[in-house]
C-alpha cells in the first residue's frame, strides 16, 4: 500500500493548535474537582472530631444551630484531659508499650532479616515464607487461646501482656520489609566490607543499617502504628482503668453510662491521633516507599 | 608484597558442576597477571577464591608463603576492586577509603596521611567530601582503586573493573591502572573478558576456558605462539581465520584446503609439520597475514584470489570479508586499496606466520 | 572452611532465633491450642470433638454471623478497590503538582487509629445528635436511623470500613500506575488506542498482579475486622452486624465460654487459609521471577 494511493481517500484532520493541551487541562481540572470532593468526604470525621472537641458540653446538649460550627470555641476539654490523672495514665501506658514494642520488634526483625537475606542456613527459605504467612494470621483468630496463655503467665490485666503480644503483630511485616531492603543491597558491598576487614556484626551495624535506613524508618513506622492503634488485645486482656492504653481508655472508660461528655471524648481522640498524624506528616514518603516496594517489583 | 600460588585448585558447586577444574598458577611478587576468558570460564571464581569470598573445594592457595584456604578475607591482606565499584553509599569518599584502615585501628593521622597520598596519586583530592552518588563512573572507579591502594595490601585483586565504563573512559582508565601498577608495584590479579585489556595490562596473561588454564604467557607470546586452538581464536581481534586442511607432500610439503587449493609450507617449518602428513588439520591465519599483494615477492607468500563480500573501512586499515572454500574469512588490508562487494581481490597469504592446529587434540603444532 | 561455613550458618540461625521463638510460641502454638480449646466442653473438662462446631453451625444467630461476615468483607473490599482505583487515577492525573499534599489529605483516614475514628463516626451517627441528620433536615429530608435498623447498620459499618481502607488501595494502585512505563502509553496512542482502550489493554493488565494481591490481602484483614463493629454497633441491632471476631469476643471473653469462642474464630480459618494460599502463590511466583 503506497502512501500516495491512500492520502486522497483519508479525511485530513484539521490541525487543531493546542487541542491536546486543552484536553489535558480539562482532565487536570476535572481531577482537581473530583479530588476536592473526595478529600472533603474523607476529612468529615476528623474535622467533626476537632469541632466537637472545641465545644462545651452545654453547647453540645443544647443542640441549637449548626452542629458543624463552634459557637464558643474553648480549649477547656484539652486542659481538663491534660490534668486528668486517668488520661495521663492511658497516655503513659500507650507511650511505654509502643516504645518497647517498636524497639523489640525492630531488633528482632533486623537481626532476622540480615540473617535471612545474607547469611542463610538450611531452611531459611522456608522461614522467610513462614514469616510472611504468619503476617496473614489476624489477631482476631488467636485472641482466645492467647487469653488462656496469658492467664497461665499471670499477665491478664497487665500492660506487659501487650509488650509480649504486640511484636507478634509487627515483627512479621517488619521482617518482610527489611528482607526486601537488605536484599536490594548489592552483594559486592558486603564482600568489599569483608575484604576491608569487617566482621558480620560490623557489616550489619556500619553498612547495612545505614544503607537500609529508609527501610528501617518504614518498618519502625509500621510497628509504631500497630502498637499505638491496637484495640482488640488491650480490650480483651486489660480490664482495669489504670492499665488501659489510649484506645481502650477512651472507648471504654471515657464513655460512662448515658452521660456523654462528647467534647472531652473527641478532644481525647484528637490528642491520641496526633502522634501518628505528626509522624506521617514528616515520614510518609518513607512509609509508602516501604509499603509499596514489594508490590511494584513484580 | 607477595607471591600468590595456586595449586591444583578445584571449585565444585552442588550437583558436581565444576567451575574450576584443578588449576596451577604461580604468580611472582610485583607481577601483573590477567585472567582472561569467556564468561563462565572460571576466571572470576578463581579470583574470588584468592580473595576468600568462595570456598576452595580442593587444592591450596598460598599468599606470601602461607596457605590461606582457611583464612577469612579480612586476614588475607588483600584488596579488591569490584565491577560495580561497591562503594559504601552512605559514606564520603574519604570514609570509603578510610574504612578498612579504621577497622584495623590505624591511628587517625596515619589514616589521613595514607588517604591523602592515595587521593593525590589518583587525582581525587577534591572529591574526598563527596558521597559516591555525586561521582561520575570514572571517579567512582578511582575511589574504588583508592580504597584498595590505601590498605597497601600484599595483593590487589581486580574483578572486571572497567566493564561498567563507556568505551572512551575504559581506555583511559586502562592506562591509569597500568600507571598505578608502575607506581605501586603490588602483585596484581586482574580478571577481564576483554582480551585487549588483558594484552595491554598484563605482564603475563592467563587464558582460561571451561575451568582450565589453556595457556599462560606474555602477551606477545600468546599472540604469536598460541598453544591451543582456543587461545589462537580468543586472542587477537578480528579473530584468527580457521580453514580445514590436510598436510600433503607432492614434491614439497604443502597444505591442501578442502577445495583442492594447495599452499606451500615455508622451508623453515617443513620439519615441524612433516609428521602430520595425511592428518585432518586446521590452518590458522590472522587477518593481517592475508593482505593486499604489494609485498608478494617475499618467500613463503602465496597469492589467492578472493571474491569480496563485505568491506569495512576502519580508518587506519580496512577489513575485507570473503569466503575461502565456504568458510567466512576476514582480511586486513591497506585502506588505500580500492575494492568493493563482488570484486575479485588478489590477497597475499604470509605462510611464514601460519599456524597449524591438529584437529584431534586442538593443539597448535 | 567447611567448619567456618557451619559456624556461619549456626550464627545465622541464632540471629533468627528470637523471630522463630516469637512465631512458634505466640502464633503457631496458639493456633493449635485454639483447635484444642474448641474441642472442649463449657467447663473445659471434657473432650467433645467437633460438637462445638456442629452446635454453632446449627444456630441461626451464628449463620447470620457467617452471612454478615461474607457480606461485609466482600462488599467493603469491592468498594475499597474501586474507590482506590479511581483515586489513584485522579492522583496520577495531577502528578507532580502538590501531589504530596493531596496524598497526605487522602491518607488521613488511614492514619488515625481505627478505634478512635470509629468513635467519631459513632458520634456522627448518634440517634439524637447526628450531624448528618441535622444536614439532612436542613435539606428537607427525614432523619435516617444510621445504626437503628439491621440493614442501615450493615451499610454504615461497611461505609466506615471503606472510608478507612480506600486510602491503602489508593497508595498501592498509585505505585502500580507509576511503575507502568510511559512509553507503553505513547506506543499505544500512536497505535491508535483511545483512553478507554489504554485503560483496558495496558493499565489493567499491567496492574493485574497488584490489584489481585491487594484485594486478597484486604479480604483477609477485612474478614478479621473487629474494631469497627465492636464500637459502632457491638453486633446490634438484633445481632445483625456481628462478624466472626466480634461474635467470638462476646461469646469467648464476655460470656466466658472459651471453647465456643475459640470455635467461632476458628470458622475464619478455612476462609483465611484459602486466601492466604493465593497470596502466597503470587508472592512465590514473583520471588521466582525476581531471582
Amino acid at each position: 500500500m503506497s502512501a500516495s494511493a491512500t492520502a486522497g481517500n483519508l479525511p485530513v484532520p484539521k490541525a487543531k493548535v493546542g487541542s491536546m493541551e486543552k484536553q489535558r487541562r480539562m482532565a487536570l481540572w476535572a481531577s482537581y474537582i473530583a479530588l476536592t470532593f473526595f478529600v472533603i468526604i474523607f476529612l468529615i470525621p476528623p474535622f467533626y472530631m476537632i469541632i466537637t472537641s472545641l465545644k462545651t458540653s452545654a453547647e453540645i446538649s443544647a443542640q441549637a444551630g449548626n452542629p458543624w460550627i463552634v459557637q464558643n470555641p474553648t480549649f477547656d476539654n484539652y486542659w481538663e484531659l491534660m490534668t486528668n490523672a486517668a488520661f495521663q495514665r492511658y497516655f503513659i501506658n500507650s507511650v511505654w508499650v509502643t516504645a518497647v514494642t517498636v524497639t523489640l520488634s525492630m531488633t528482632i526483625a533486623i537481626l532476622a532479616a540480615f540473617s535471612l537475606s545474607r547469611m542463610g542456613f538450611k531452611g531459611s527459605q522456608v522461614l522467610s515464607t513462614g514469616v510472611f504467612l504468619t503476617y496473614l494470621v489476624p489477631p482476631s483468630l488467636l485472641f482466645i487461646p492467647l487469653f488462656q496463655i496469658l492467664g497461665w503467665l499471670g499477665l491478664i490485666n497487665s500492660t506487659w501482656a501487650l509488650v509480649l503480644l504486640f511484636p507478634t503483630l509487627a515483627v512479621p511485616f517488619c521482617t518482610w520489609i527489611m528482607i526486601g531492603y537488605f536484599s536490594s543491597i548489592p552483594k559486592e558491598l558486603d564482600e568489599a566490607a569483608l575484604i576491608d576487614g569487617a566482621s558480620y556484626p560490623q557489616i550489619l551495624i556500619q553498612i547495612f543499617i545505614p544503607v537500609a535506613l529508609p527501610g528501617i524508618i518504614a518498618a519502625t513506622i509500621f510497628a509504631f502504628t500497630v502498637a499505638w492503634g491496637a484495640f482488640l488485645y488491650p480490650l480483651a486482656y486489660l480490664y482495669s482503668a489504670d492499665q488501659a492504653t489510649l484506645t481502650v481508655g477512651i472507648v471504654r472508660e471515657l464513655i460512662k453510662g448515658d452521660v456523654f461528655a462528647w467534647g472531652m471524648i473527641m478532644a481525647a481522640c484528637a490528642m491520641a491521633a496526633a502522634p501518628p498524624i505528626i509522624i506521617y506528616t514528616f515520614l510518609m514518603d518513607y512509609y509508602i516507599a516501604g509499603l509499596t516496594a514489594g508490590a511494584t517489583k513484580g | 608484597m607477595a607471591n600468590v600460588s595456586i595449586r591444583k585448585v578445584v571449585k565444585a558447586y552442588e550437583g558436581d558442576v565444576q567451575a574450576v577444574k584443578g588449576i596451577d598458577l604461580e604468580i611472582i611478587d610485583h607481577e601483573f597477571v590477567v585472567l582472561v576468558g569467556p564468561s563462565g570460564c572460571g576466571k572470576s571464581t578463581t579470583l574470588r577464591m584468592i580473595a576468600g569470598l568462595e570456598e576452595i573445594t580442593a587444592g591450596e592457595i598460598w599468599i606470601g608463603g602461607d596457605v590461606v584456604n582457611d583464612v577469612p578475607p579480612r586476614d588475607r591482606d588483600i584488596a579488591m576492586v569490584f565491577q560495580n565499584y561497591a562503594l559504601y553509599p552512605h559514606m564520603s569518599v574519604f570514609d570509603n577509603m578510610a574504612f578498612g584502615l579504621k577497622l584495623r585501628k590505624f591511628p587517625k593521622e596515619e589514616i589521613k596521611r595514607r588517604v591523602d597520598e592515595a587521593a593525590t596519586m589518583l587525582d581525587i583530592q577534591m572529591l574526598l567530601d563527596r558521597k559516591p552518588k555525586a561521582l561520575s563512573g570514572g571517579q567512582r572507579q578511582r575511589v574504588a582503586m583508592g580504597r584498595a591502594v590505601v590498605r597497601n595490601p600484599k595483593v590487589f585483586l581486580f574483578d572486571e573493573p572497567l566493564s561498567n565504563l563507556d568505551a572512551k573512559l575504559r581506555v583511559q582508565m586502562r592506562t591509569e591502572i597500568k600507571k598505578l601498577h608502575q607506581l605501586v608495584p603490588t602483585t596484581t590479579v586482574y580478571v577481564t573478558h576483554d582480551q585487549i585489556e588483558a594484552m595491554t595490562l598484563a605482564d603475563r596473561v592467563v587464558v582460561m576456558n571451561h575451568g582450565v588454564i589453556e595457556q599462560v604467557g606474555a602477551p606477545q607470546e600468546l599472540y604469536h605462539h598460541p598453544a591451543t586452538r582456543f587461545v589462537a581464536g580468543f586472542i587477537g581481534s578480528p579473530a584468527m581465520n580457521f580453514l580445514p586442511c590436510q598436510v600433503i607432500d607432492d614434491g614439497g610439503l604443502k597444505v591442501q584446503l578442502a577445495d583442492g587449493t594447495k599452499m606451500a609450507i615455508p622451508a623453515a617449518r617443513v620439519d615441524r609439520y612433516g609428521p602430520y602428513k595425511g592428518k585432518k588439520m586446521t590452518l590458522g591465519i590472522r587477518p593481517e597475514h592475508m593482505t593486499e599483494t604489494h609485498d608478494s615477492e617475499k618467500p613463503g607468500v602465496q597469492i589467492m584470489n578472493a571474491k569480496v563480500d563485505v568491506v569495512e573501512p576502519m580508518g587506519m586499515e580496512t577489513l575485507v570479508h570473503h569466503f575461502v572454500d565456504g568458510v567466512a574469512v576476514c582480511s586486513r588490508i591497506d585502506p588505500n586499496v580500492q575494492t568493493g562487494p563482488g570484486e575479485i581481490l588478489p590477497l597475499a597469504i604470509d605462510m611464514n606466520n601460519m599456524h597449524l592446529i591438529e584437529d584431534a587434540t586442538n593443539r597448535v603444532v | 572452611m567447611k567448619q567456618l561455613a557451619r559456624r556461619r550458618s549456626l550464627a545465622a540461625l541464632a540471629l533468627c532465633s528470637p523471630l522463630i521463638l516469637l512465631i512458634v510460641c505466640l502464633k503457631i502454638y496458639p493456633t493449635f491450642y485454639a483447635v484444642f480449646l474448641s474441642m472442649l466442653d463449657r467447663k473445659m473438662n471434657n473432650f467433645v470433638g467437633f460438637d462445638n462446631f456442629a452446635f454453632m453451625i446449627s444456630r441461626p444467630s451464628f449463620q447470620l454471623v457467617i452471612f454478615q461476615s461474607v457480606l461485609f468483607a466482600v462488599t467493603a473490599v469491592i468498594l475499597k478497590a474501586f474507590l482506590g482505583f479511581v483515586l489513584a487515577h485522579l492522583m496520577h492525573n495531577i502528578r507532580g503538582r502538590n501531589e504530596r499534599v493531596w496524598r497526605g489529605l487522602l491518607l488521613v483516614p488511614w492514619v488515625i487509629p481505627l478505634s478512635l475514628s470509629t468513635l467519631t463516626w459513632w458520634w456522627l451517627f448518634d440517634p439524637s445528635y447526628s450531624a448528618f441528620n441535622w444536614t439532612l433536615n436542613m435539606l428537607g429530608f427525614e432523619d435516617i436511623a444510621f445504626l437503628g435498623t439491621v440493614w442501615n447498620a450493615r451499610l454504615s459499618v461497611i461505609a466506615v470500613n471503606v472510608w478507612f481502607g480506600a486510602p491503602f488501595f489508593m497508595i498501592m494502585y498509585l505505585a502500580a500506575l507509576k511503575s507502568v512505563p510511559e512509553q507503553l502509553y505513547e506506543a499505544a496512542s500512536i497505535d491508535g488506542a483511545t483512553a478507554v482502550q489504554r485503560l483496558f489493554f495496558i493499565t489493567i493488565p499491567m496492574m493485574r498482579n497488584i490489584i489481585l494481591i491487594t484485594v486478597l490481602y484486604s479480604l483477609i484483614v477485612t474478614f478479621a475486622d473487629f474494631d469497627i463493629v465492636r464500637i459502632l454497633t457491638n453486633g446490634g441491632p438484633q445481632d445483625g452486624t456481628h462478624l466472626f471476631a466480634t461474635y467470638a469476643f462476646v461469646v469467648g471473653i464476655q460470656s466466658g465460654n472459651i471453647p465456643r469462642g475459640a470455635t467461632v474464630s476458628l470458622f475464619m480459618f478455612p476462609i483465611l487459609a484459602t486466601l492466604a494460599f493465593f497470596v502466597l502463590r503470587d508472592v512465590m511466583k514473583r520471588n521466582k521471577e525476581m531471582a
